[in-house]
C-alpha cells in the first residue's frame, strides 16, 4: 500500500490541517517573492529622491539646467551630461538593432542546425564579456582607428561609446528577439510559402510581425542595457562634458551621467551639494529608464491586440 | 541518494572554506613592542605606485604590519579620512580649508605630513614638433585659447586637450598653478573640450597614440613613448626640463609637495611606519620612483 494507513482520525484531521498550514505558508512566501521586486524599486527610488531632491534647493534650477558641468568650483549644469547619455545610448541602438536582429532572423529563420548551435554560445559569451575588458579593447584598438579612419582630433568619442555599447546591447537583443521568433507558430511559415512567398517575404511580411512585441521588447531590453553602462563609456568618451548641439557631436567627446556618477561618487564629502547633485543624476536616469520600460510595455500591448484582432 | 550526495557536497564545501580561512596571525608573529596592526592607506593615483614601493619594503622588514593601498584620487582619500574608513590618506594636493572645516564638524583633525616632491610634466605625442611652451601659453592651451598646433610653432593639428579627472589632486593643483598662474583671484576653467580620463595611464595612451594631443602627468609616470615638454616661467626665460635636479634648485616651475593625513597625531604603528617614509631607507624609494625626495 502506497499511503499508509492513519487509524486515528483526529492525527489524520491534525496532518490535513497542518498540510494546510504549510501551504498557505508557502503560498505567502511566494508572493513576498513576487512583490519583493516591486517593494526594492520602490525603495531604491526612495533612496534616490531623498538624497537627491535636496540639491533642487540647493543649486538654482538655472545653474542646474545650464550647459557647464564643472562641480569643484560650484558648476552644476547637467544637460550636457543628459545629452551625453542620450546621444551614446540613440548610436548603440542605430549600431545593434539592426545587427542584433538580422543575427536572430539569421540563427532562427536561416541558419542551419550546426551553424546554430555554433552561433548560440558564442553570442553568449560575448553577452559574458566584461564591459571593462571591452573598454579596454576600446582605448587600445578602437579608439586610435577611429581617429585615423575617419580624421578626427581624438578617437575617444561619442561614437567610440556607441559602438562598444551596441556590442554589449547586441546578445540582449539577439537572444529575445530569437526566442520570440522561435515562438512564432510553423504553420505560419508553411501557409506563407504554400501560397508561394519566397523565404524573404515569408520573414518580412508573416514571421517578423507575428513576432513583434517580443521583438520589440528585445530592441527596448537592449536600450535599457546601453542606457545603463557606466565602465566601457567611461573609458572610451574620454569623459569631456560637452553640450550636444548637433548630430556631429557623435564625432566629439561627450561625457554620459553614468560615468559622471562613477568617477564622481568616490569623491564627493556625503551630505555636500555634490553629492546631492550626483544623485539627482541618479534620478534622472532612473526615470529615463522607467519611460523606456513604459514605452515598451505600452508598445507590446497595442502591437498584441491589434495582431490579436488580425488573426481571429 | 540525493540526500547522500547533498550532505557529502556540504562537507567538501565545510573542509574547503576552513583551508581557505588563513592561520591565526598572532601564532607566528615576533615579540616585541610594536605588536600586530593593519594600515589602510587610500588617495591619489599619483602616488599609488609610491605607496605600494613603501609598504612592500616595510613589510619585508616588518612582517607584522599589513598595509593595504588604494588608490582613487586625492579626493576620494581625503573623503574617506574624513568617513574613517582609512588610517592615512594619500594627497598630491594640500587639503583644502572647506575639507579642514567638514573634517573638524565630523570629529577628525587632519594631521599633515610632507612625504616627497613630484614635477608635473607636460607631455605630447613624440611626433609633435613643438618642444617648449611658456606657462602662459599652456594656460591659454587649455582654457581654449588656442585650438591648432600652428598658433604655436607645430603642424597643422588641432589641439586636444587631455586631463585627469576631477577628483585627482594633479588635476586641481595644474588648475591653480597652471591654468590659473598661481592667482587666487583667477576664476578660469578648463575648455569644455578638455578629456577627462580616469587614470594616468590613460593619458599616456593617448598622448602616444595621438599626435594632436597634450596632456600632464607626474613625472613618475611618464614613459619614453611621449615627449617632455621644456617650460619656461615668461617668453624670456631659460627653458627647464622637468628633472629631480631642476625640482630641487626649484627652477622648474610646476612641482609640489606630496602629502599624507592622518587622523590626529599617528601613533603607534602609523607613526613607527611614516617616520621609516621619512627615514633614509624610506626617501631611497621615492628617487627610484621617478620622484623627488624631500631629505636628499
Amino acid at each position: 500500500m502506497d499511503t499508509p494507513f492513519i487509524p486515528n482520525p483526529q492525527l489524520r484531521k491534525a496532518k490535513a490541517t497542518f498540510s494546510q498550514a504549510a501551504e498557505i505558508l508557502i503560498t505567502a512566501v511566494i508572493k513576498a517573492m513576487g512583490y519583493s521586486a516591486i517593494i526594492f524599486v520602490i525603495m531604491i527610488f526612495y533612496f534616490l529622491m531623498s538624497e537627491g531632491i535636496a540639491a533642487i534647493g540647493e543649486v538654482p534650477l538655472n545653474v542646474l539646467f545650464s550647459t557647464r558641468w564643472y562641480p569643484i568650483e560650484g558648476f552644476y549644469g547637467i544637460l550636457p551630461l543628459i545629452g551625453g547619455s542620450l546621444l551614446v545610448t540613440a548610436g548603440a541602438t542605430l549600431f545593434a538593432v539592426p545587427i542584433g536582429l538580422a543575427t536572430a532572423i539569421y540563427i532562427s529563420e536561416i541558419a542551419p542546425r550546426w551553424m546554430r548551435e555554433i552561433l548560440k554560445p558564442i553570442i553568449e559569451i560575448l553577452a559574458g564579456l566584461p564591459s571593462v575588458v571591452l573598454g579596454f579593447i576600446g582605448i587600445i584598438a578602437l579608439a586610435p582607428q577611429l581617429r585615423v579612419l575617419l580624421n578626427l582630433p581624438t578617437g575617444l568619442t561619442a561614437l567610440a561609446g556607441s559602438i562598444l555599447l551596441g556590442i554589449i546591447a547586441i546578445p540582449t537583443i539577439v537572444s529575445v528577439a530569437e526566442d520570440a521568433l522561435d515562438s512564432v507558430p510553423r504553420s505560419y511559415r508553411d501557409a506563407a510559402l504554400a501560397i508561394g512567398a519566397t523565404r524573404w517575404q515569408t520573414i518580412m511580411r508573416v514571421t517578423l510581425p507575428a513576432a513583434r512585441s517580443g521583438v520589440l521588447t528585445a530592441v527596448m531590453l537592449g536600450i535599457g542595457r546601453a542606457i545603463g553602462e557606466t565602465m566601457t563609456v567611461m573609458m572610451v568618451t574620454g569623459n569631456a562634458p560637452v553640450m550636444v548641439r548637433s548630430l556631429s557631436a557623435i564625432l566629439m567627446p561627450t561625457r554620459t551621467m553614468t560615468a559622471t556618477i562613477a568617477a564622481e561618487m568616490g569623491e564627493v564629502a556625503k551630505g555636500s551639494v555634490h553629492y546631492h547633485v550626483l544623485f539627482l543624476i541618479g534620478v534622472i536616469l532612473f526615470l529615463i529608464s522607467l519611460t523606456v520600460n513604459i514605452i515598451a510595455s505600452a508598445m507590446v500591448f497595442r502591437v498584441k491586440k491589434r495582431t490579436e484582432r488580425i488573426l481571429s | 541518494m540525493l540526500k547522500t550526495r547533498l550532505w557529502f557536497i556540504l562537507i567538501l564545501v565545510g573542509l574547503l572554506t576552513t583551508a581557505c580561512v588563513p592561520q591565526s596571525p598572532s601564532t607566528n608573529a615576533p615579540v616585541g613592542d610594536n605588536a600586530d596592526a593593519q594600515i589602510e592607506v587610500k588617495g591619489s593615483d599619483t602616488m599609488v605606485n609610491l605607496a605600494l614601493a613603501w609598504a612592500e619594503a616595510y613589510q619585508k622588514e616588518n612582517t607584522n604590519i599589513s598595509i593595504s593601498i588604494t588608490g582613487g584620487g586625492s579626493g576620494t582619500g581625503i573623503a574617506a579620512l574624513l568617513n574613517n574608513t582609512v588610517d592615512i590618506a594619500n594627497a598630491s594636493r594640500r587639503i583644502k580649508q572647506e575639507e579642514i572645516n567638514q573634517a573638524l564638524s565630523l570629529g577628525i583633525e587632519p594631521y599633515e605630513v610632507i612625504v616627497a616632491s613630484d614635477a608635473i610634466a607636460v607631455i605630447v605625442n613624440p611626433s609633435n614638433p613643438v618642444n617648449h611652451l611658456t606657462l602662459q601659453q599652456i594656460s591659454d592651451i587649455y582654457q581654449g585659447k588656442y585650438s591648432n598646433w600652428q598658433e604655436l610653432g607645430g603642424e597643422d593639428r588641432p589641439i586636444v586637450r587631455v586631463s585627469r579627472e576631477t577628483n585627482s589632486g594633479t588635476h586641481v593643483y595644474f588648475l591653480e598653478t597652471v591654468l590659473r598662474l598661481g592667482d587666487p583671484d583667477n576664476t578660469s576653467l578648463f575648455d569644455p573640450n578638455t578629456l577627462l580620463l580616469p587614470s594616468s595611464e590613460g593619458i599616456i595612451a593617448e598622448v602616444r597614440d595621438n599626435p594632436n594631443a597634450i596632456g600632464y602627468d607626474g613625472l613618475g609616470y611618464v614613459t619614453p613613448e611621449v615627449k617632455v615638454l621644456g617650460i619656461k616661467t615668461s617668453p624670456d626665460s631659460p627653458i627647464v626640463f622637468p628633472s629631480i635636479d631642476s625640482v630641487i634648485q626649484g627652477t622648474y616651475a610646476i612641482a609640489r609637495d606630496l602629502y599624507v593625513y592622518t587622523n590626529g597625531e599617528p601613533q603607534a604603528a602609523i607613526k613607527a611606519y611614516l617616520d621609516w617614509i621619512l627615514s633614509d631607507a624610506g626617501q631611497s624609494i621615492i628617487t627610484d620612483l621617478g620622484f623627488v625626495a624631500i631629505t636628499p
